[in-house]
Formats: structure tokens, sequence, C-alpha cells
């Protein structure tokens, strides 16, 4: 799995370029700064490597090798903004 | 205290948190030495409280603010000479200096050269963007010739400075180029040069697409950072061809940087014979006088 702190990336790309196996996308969504933050793509050869992880300038990415892969921790979807004012 | 394995366990022990994102230009270099840096501490296990870090001014001067870990952040081209005061006055201390080739080479010069003469127990990151990125491309000493500046419209015609020869000469104990698009052997070495009693210095080429790759037409980030996998070669690999290589090859290295370690030697610190020489005198004076009565 690779973590994005989709924040700290400011899109260069370096990842999605030196991939060794070309595991990686620009996602599909922009992040505040308006750029696309890397994924993984959905058919992917990732072997862990973690290039991506020492190349990116922002320290934006984290590789977590599948068998330490954390559980999905269950969140809500409630956003506290929003709502009608009176 | 468990060794770290994930950026993600890293960037918490080691980044001051509120300080991120960095202020640096999409694909600048200068964060991805600071992550070579932090991992070869890492591997160290080396105690951030008795670390500091000095920097001088420039965008990679900035690193330091970073860094959970105390700092300072000094006047242009001084980090030097303020990195000497901290370890004279607490040689327990280790010393990490991130400079710019302006900060360094240029304004610098001088401490840098004496720092190295002296052997001063402390270890130079110097991240040679061959500009002044931070106050919008001025020439630096260690562009390349023809390089294209605010202050050199029409192309450098100036020598550049092989700040890493001039290290050598000057007898520094651990000197070291390397460029920031490949991790593994940067780690290893900055990892050794820290080890290192004495003056170590450890050279990054590594792009500035704002200052220096737009002006000198090195493309996109993607391309500008290529040109430094076709414009670097390792000094094993140099030495090789120099040797055993056509002439059509040997022309080919001309224009090219030479990376690796370039020097590694085993002298005493400036500080360990300044402790020496300190205890000497002690004993002398300690000892009964005689002729006097
Ligand atoms: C005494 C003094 N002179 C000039 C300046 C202006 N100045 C600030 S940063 C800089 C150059 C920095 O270049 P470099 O060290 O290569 O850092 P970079 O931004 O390229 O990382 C200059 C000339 C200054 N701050 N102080
Ligand atoms: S290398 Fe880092 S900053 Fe660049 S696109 Fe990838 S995640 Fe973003
Ligand atoms: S860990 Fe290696 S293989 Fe996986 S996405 Fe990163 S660079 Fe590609
Ligand atoms: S101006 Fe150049 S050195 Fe400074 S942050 Fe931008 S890319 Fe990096
Ligand atoms: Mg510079």
């Amino acid at each position: 799995m690779i973590e994005v702190k989709e924040d700290w990336c400011k899109g260069c790309n370096i990842c999605i370029e030196r991939c060794p196996v070309n595991a990686l996308e620009e996602s599909d969504h922009l992040n505040r700064r308006g750029v696309r933050p890397p994924q993984l793509k959905q058919q992917n050869e990732c072997n862990y490597c973690r290039l991506c992880e020492l190349l990116c300038p922002d320290l934006a990415l984290t590789v977590i090798p599948e068998k330490e892969e954390k559980k999905p921790m269950k969140k809500t979807n409630l956003i506290p903004v929003g709502g009608k004012r009176r | 205290m468990e060794q770290i394995t994930t950026a993600d366990e890293l960037n918490k022990k080691y980044l001051r948190d509120g300080m991120w994102p960095t202020i640096f230009c999409n694909g600048c270099g200068h964060g991805v030495v600071l992550e070579y840096t932090l991992w070869a501490l890492e591997e160290l296990g080396w105690d951030m409280d008795k670390t500091v870090f000095a920097s001088g001014i420039g965008c990679s001067s900035r690193l330091p603010g970073y860094i959970n870990a105390d700092g300072l952040h000094t006047t242009h081209g001084r980090a030097i000479a303020f990195a000497t005061g901290i370890k004279a006055a607490d040689p327990d201390l280790n010393i990490i200096i991130f400079t710019g080739d302006g900060d360094c080479a240029g304004i610098g010069g001088n401490h840098f050269i004496h720092a190295a003469r002296r052997n001063i127990d402390m270890t130079v990151i110097m991240i040679n963007n061959f500009i002044y990125g931070m106050t919008g491309g001025q020439l630096a000493p260690t562009a390349p010739l023809g390089s294209i500046a605010t202050t050199a419209p029409y192309g450098n015609i100036e020598n550049p400075f092989d700040i890493c020869n001039l290290a050598c000469a000057l007898g520094a104990n651990y000197v070291a180029r390397w460029c920031v698009t490949h991790p593994y052997q940067p780690i290893k070495s900055i990892k050794e040069g820290l080890q290192k009693k004495g003056f170590s210095l450890l050279e990054f080429l590594a792009p500035c697409p704002t200052a220096y790759g737009r002006r000198n037409k090195l493309g996109d980030i993607k391309k500008h950072w290529e040109w430094y996998d076709n414009n670097t070669i390792l000094i094993e690999d140099y030495k090789k061809i120099m040797q055993y290589g056509t002439e059509e090859e040997k022309k080919e290295l001309k224009h090219k940087f030479q990376i690796g370690v370039f020097q590694d030697l085993q002298k005493p610190g400036f500080f360990e014979l300044y402790g020496n020489l300190v205890n000497r005198l002690q004993i002398k004076e300690n000892e009964p006088k005689e002729g006097k009565k």
C-alpha cells in the first residue's frame, strides 16, 4: 500500500516517472494545491522497493508492505461544516 | 528504541510538524537531501538532543527549520563560523551544516576553506543547484560554463568552482559528491561523513527547476531530473573509461560531473588535537617546579 499525505504533495510526478514498474498514476481528484496526488494503479506490480518514498521531494509518500498493512479503520463520513444558518 | 522502517514514522520522529509542507518549489531537490540525511541519522541512531544543525541564508539554508532539533539559521555565508563556535563550546555535540552553493562556495568561501584546512569536526552538506535560488537566479560560482542567470544573461564565461576538488586539496577527511536522483549510495555516504572525525563535505547536485532549470531550458521537472542521470558518472566508471576507453568515450566524459567518494582519510579532527594540547599543558602546569626555590 502507498500512503499519500495529499496536502504535502506538490504534483511533481517524480514518483510516477521513476517507479521502476510503472505502478503509480495521478489520482482523479485535486488536493488543496490543485494538483492530483499519486495513487497505485488498480492493476499494479508494486514490489515495495520504496524508491518513490525516498525520492519524493516533499516527503509525502509512505510505502507499507502488504503483510504489514494496517487494517482500515472505520471512520464516520460526517463532516462538521455546512448546515443551514438561521 | 525500535528502528523506524517507514517514511511516516521517520517524519513523525524528525520533522517539525507545523512547518510542513515546505516552501520549496515543485520539483526542488532540497527536500530529497533532507530525507536522505534523516534516513542516515536514523540508521546511525544518533541522539537528536546531541545533534545541532546550522545554516546560512538561501532556500537550502531553510532546511534546519523543518527538523525537530536544535538549529541555528545564521547570516549569509557564515554557517560554518557559527558552527565552529557551537562545537568549541561543547565538543560532544554533533554538528551538521546545510548550505547552498552561493552560501558555501560564494560569500562563505573563506570560512569553508579554513574549516576544511583545520579539519574542524563537522559535516557540511552543500546543495549545489548552480544558482542563487532564493534571490531569483543570480549566477553561482559553481554554475557550469554557458549557464544562463539573471547576472549572466548571455551565458557564464567564468570557470566553475569544483568544491570537492578544493576540499580534497585542503586535506578534509571526507569528501563526496552525489546527486539527488538516486538514494542508496548518498544515504550510505552521508552516514560515513557523519561518523567521520574532522571535516566532512557532502556536495549534492540538486535541481532548482524555478531559477535554474527554466532559464537554462532544461525542460519540465521530469527532463530536468533526467539531466542529472545523463550528466554525471561514478568516479570508478570514470577512471575505467579514462584508462581503457576509446577516444570517443573519453570525449563524452569531458562535460560530466564525477560523483562518488573522492577522499576518505583518518586524520584526527581539530578538537581532538586541541583537547590533547590542553591536556599536555595542564600536565606541564601541574609538574613540580624545579629551579626556583
Ligand atoms: C550579506 C548578504 N548578502 C546577500 C544576501 C542576499 N542573498 C540571500 S540568499 C542569497 C543566495 C543564496 O544562494 P544559495 O546559497 O545557492 O542558496 P539557494 O537559494 O540556491 O539554495 C543571497 C545572495 C544576503 N541575504 N546577505
Ligand atoms: S513525488 Fe511526492 S510531491 Fe511529487 S507527485 Fe509524487 S507524492 Fe507528489
Ligand atoms: S514502492 Fe517501488 S514499485 Fe511500489 S510504487 Fe513505489 S517505486 Fe513503484
Ligand atoms: S527557487 Fe530553486 S532552490 Fe529555491 S525552492 Fe525554488 S526550486 Fe528550490
Ligand atoms: Mg544555490
